[in-house]
């Protein structure tokens, strides 16, 4: 980390060449000169893996397993988007129990990756502190309280996956094994005091010092009718975008970006967009449950909220009503009569858009008859919200230039984490050279 | 103890997820915490200090120049170094890279393939530097990772088991799916580790955990060929999160010439 200041000519170089707490490996260069922010770079140096290059001639059903790989903290949601696209494309019906227990196992991720930003990544910055560890010096209890709200969320995913990062029974048509009654019903204790602690812990979140800062975003979430959104539903924008899912595409694309070198998503005619707990929070608030509902109302968070750094109490508004759509499915549940339903091949594409913890993770595959990957297509979360990452520190700057150096970079650095990045994720980022001036 | 020892955790080309799996120790990060000074670990804090380590955690494996020159420095200044997860220890799934064009691969993800440095080849961090302890899994089982770390500490070797997966599933008292269903399944091939999962999930095992020491996959090479598996099935059930481990680097290409 360092920050460069030149008497005179009065150029601030806010650089930080190792990101710490987020996913992946990045960097973050700013200019700014007389006021005016000349060059803003969120760049990431994390080694491009190729995924969709080896995709090609894999079979359909090792699609989840491979593309849970891409990333450690939201495999889920990698299983969950290729098992929907692939699902789509052979026009596969998945029963009813099934579609419950996947939502089951996304509350799950959720909940392990919301808990483990708000309070691991995120938290430290608004505490003053360097990591979770430091802050259990001064704030055991609520540590000791997040790790064991984080370990539900674990054991939600290594019930029904058998272990919580790459979990291995998600299949296409369903599941390999699916849980007895019993094993499901007897968590609901358990989520019930995990949704008590959230709702408990989010009520001390509340009262961290958090930044005026409300840019004008655009907001895309998948959306459901009746539901607050996981795997299915339509992609909606705050600015009146309702598109199916198949037509991603055709709106969203990943453009090259000369002063950046990377490839970076924009809403085609729009611009940045933003995706993620923000999005989600602002056009579904309507289909939260009710303590998530009431625990907003309690802390003044309300729908649609435009301050990034107050996502860290929109995670754990999302987190009380993961608790509570897990205690709905665990009451409701009653097992398929087989964990997947048969599944036959049939050439043509499938797309599907879920909803990972950091926003919209959008697949599409080419199938053909035999069941080969002819080719694949991932649009992460991070590489949709990296421009807007962009955009929010050229906007944030100018109002920082009468913090210490030292304030200065933090605060950057802490709007970068806002959005939970995912670099490893981010597998169609270029390689970025870091400017230093 | 006077001071603690100091333990650094890096990352090269992987997912994260090992090195989640320290995060992942609800129950005892505290107490790791307590026993150890986590010096260097960028993912969970922005304090990063620089080395010498006492024991550095390695995760990922090497596509880049710039990585080949970054593990040598992390060698220096590291008293012990443990390689963790399948990227590192056999060079991931990305190492499927191994048997194709790289170049032809970036073009197929890239708009600007131009902008993408990286290497031929997706390698474990062992075919740079010497390499105390490997520590196998896609992702690692976390108790493993406590095993490793506690015995560095009391200057013992740590049990971590290099039979098949078979012997695990066995005292689970899990079905065989091979036998009963027929089911392809690497676990008479695959290291222990995992605790037979994918078996007890009722789906053959893919080889998360590497091979076992010595690993007779011709022998369950011809098996799959009993179940009716072709050549190409073969090879890939071989070629997956650790393709490029030299047994089963050799099965999946055996397989592919048949």
């Amino acid at each position: 980390m360092a920050t460069q200041t030149t008497p005179g000519i009065k150029t601030r170089t806010v650089k930080v060449d190792y990101l710490a707490r987020v996913e992946g490996e990045g960097a973050l260069h700013l200019r700014i000169k007389g006021g005016v922010v000349r060059d803003v770079r969120f760049s990431i140096f994390e080694p491009p893996r190729l995924f969709e290059a080896f995709l090609q001639g894999r079979s359909f059903q090792e699609a989840p397993d491979i593309t849970a790989r891409i990333c450690g903290i939201c495999p889920v949601a990698y299983q969950m988007s290729a098992a929907h696209a692939i699902e789509n494309a052979f026009g596969i019906e998945i029963h009813p129990a099934v579609r419950l227990l996947r939502r089951l196992l996304y509350c799950g991720e959720w909940i392990e990756s919301h808990v483990l930003h708000v309070f691991m990544l995120h938290a430290p910055d608004f505490l003053g502190k360097h990591d979770v560890l430091e802050m259990a010096a001064e704030h055991k209890d609520l540590v000791l309280k997040a790790l064991e709200m984080k370990k539900v969320g674990n054991d939600i995913v290594s019930l029904l996956g058998g272990r919580e990062i790459h979990p291995i029974s998600v299949r296409i048509g369903g599941f390999s094994w699916v849980p007895r009654k019993q094993q499901v019903r007897a968590m609901v204790d358990r989520f019930q005091k995990a949704l008590d602690t959230a709702v408990a812990t989010t009520r001390i979140l509340a009262t961290l010092p958090f930044p005026e800062f409300e840019p004008d975003y655009e907001f895309v979430s998948l959306c459901h009718p009746a539901e607050y959104p996981f795997n299915e539903g339509r992609v909606k924008s705050s600015r009146g975008l309702d598109i199916p899912v198949s037509e991603f595409e055709d709106h969203f694309r990943e453009q090259h970006v000369a002063h950046s070198n990377a490839l970076q998503s924009v809403h085609l005619g729009h611009g940045s967009y933003h995706v993620g707990p923000l999005a989600r929070f602002a056009l579904n608030f309507q289909h939260l449950h009710p303590v998530a509902k009431q625990l907003a109302a309690d802390i003044k968070l309300s729908a649609p909220c435009r301050n990034p750094f107050k996502s860290l109490l929109v995670r754990m508004v999302e987190t009380a009503y993961a608790y509570e759509e897990a205690i709905r499915i665990a009451q409701e549940y009653e097992p398929p009569p087989e964990p997947a339903v048969k599944v036959k091949p049939r050439p043509g594409a499938g797309q599907a858009l879920t909803e990972a913890p950091r926003g919209s993770l959008y697949h599409r595959y080419v199938l053909e008859a035999d069941g080969l990957i002819r080719s694949a297509k991932i649009v992460p979360p991070t590489a949709q919200n990296q421009t807007r990452i962009e955009d929010d520190l050229r906007e944030l700057a100018p109002t920082l230039l009468h913090l210490s150096d030292e304030d200065l970079t933090l605060r950057c650095e802490q709007a970068v984490r806002n959005y939970d990045p995912c670099i490893s994720c981010a597998t169609h980022f270029l390689r970025v050279t870091v400017e230093r001036s | 103890m006077a001071s603690k020892p100091t333990i650094g955790v890096f990352k090269f080309a992987s997912c994260d997820g090992c090195q989640l799996s320290l995060l992942d120790c609800e129950d005892e990060l505290l107490a790791v915490a307590g026993a150890v000074d986590i010096a260097y670990f960028p993912e969970a804090s922005s304090n990063m200090r620089k080395g010498p380590y006492d024991v550095s955690l390695v995760e990922g494996s090497i596509t880049t120049h710039h990585d080949a020159e970054r593990i040598q420095k992390i060698r220096r200044m590291s008293g012990k170094l443990v390689t963790i997860g399948a990227c590192a220890t056999a060079g991931g799934i990305q190492a499927l890279r191994n048997w194709q064009q790289t170049d032809v691969m970036v073009r197929a993800v890239y708009a600007n393939p131009a902008f993408i440095k990286t290497l031929e080849m997706s390698t474990a961090i062992a075919e740079h530097v010497p390499v105390d302890l490997e520590l196998r899994g896609c992702p690692i089982q976390k108790y493993q990772l406590v095993e490793v770390v506690s015995a560095l500490l009391a200057g013992r070797r740590p049990n971590i088991p290099t039979y098949s997966v078979c012997m695990e599933c066995k005292r689970r008292g899990a079905t065989c799916v091979m036998v009963a269903h027929g089911e392809p399944c690497l676990g008479p091939v695959t290291q222990a580790g995992c605790g037979a999962l994918c078996p007890a999930y009722n789906r053959g095992c893919y080889g998360c955990f590497g091979p076992m020491e010595s690993a007779n996959t011709a022998s369950l090479d011809s098996q799959f060929r009993v179940l009716g598996q072709s050549h190409q099935e073969i090879a890939r059930a071989f070629r997956g999160f650790n393709a490029w481990s030299w047994p089963f680097r050799k099965a999946s290409e055996f397989a592919e010439k048949q």
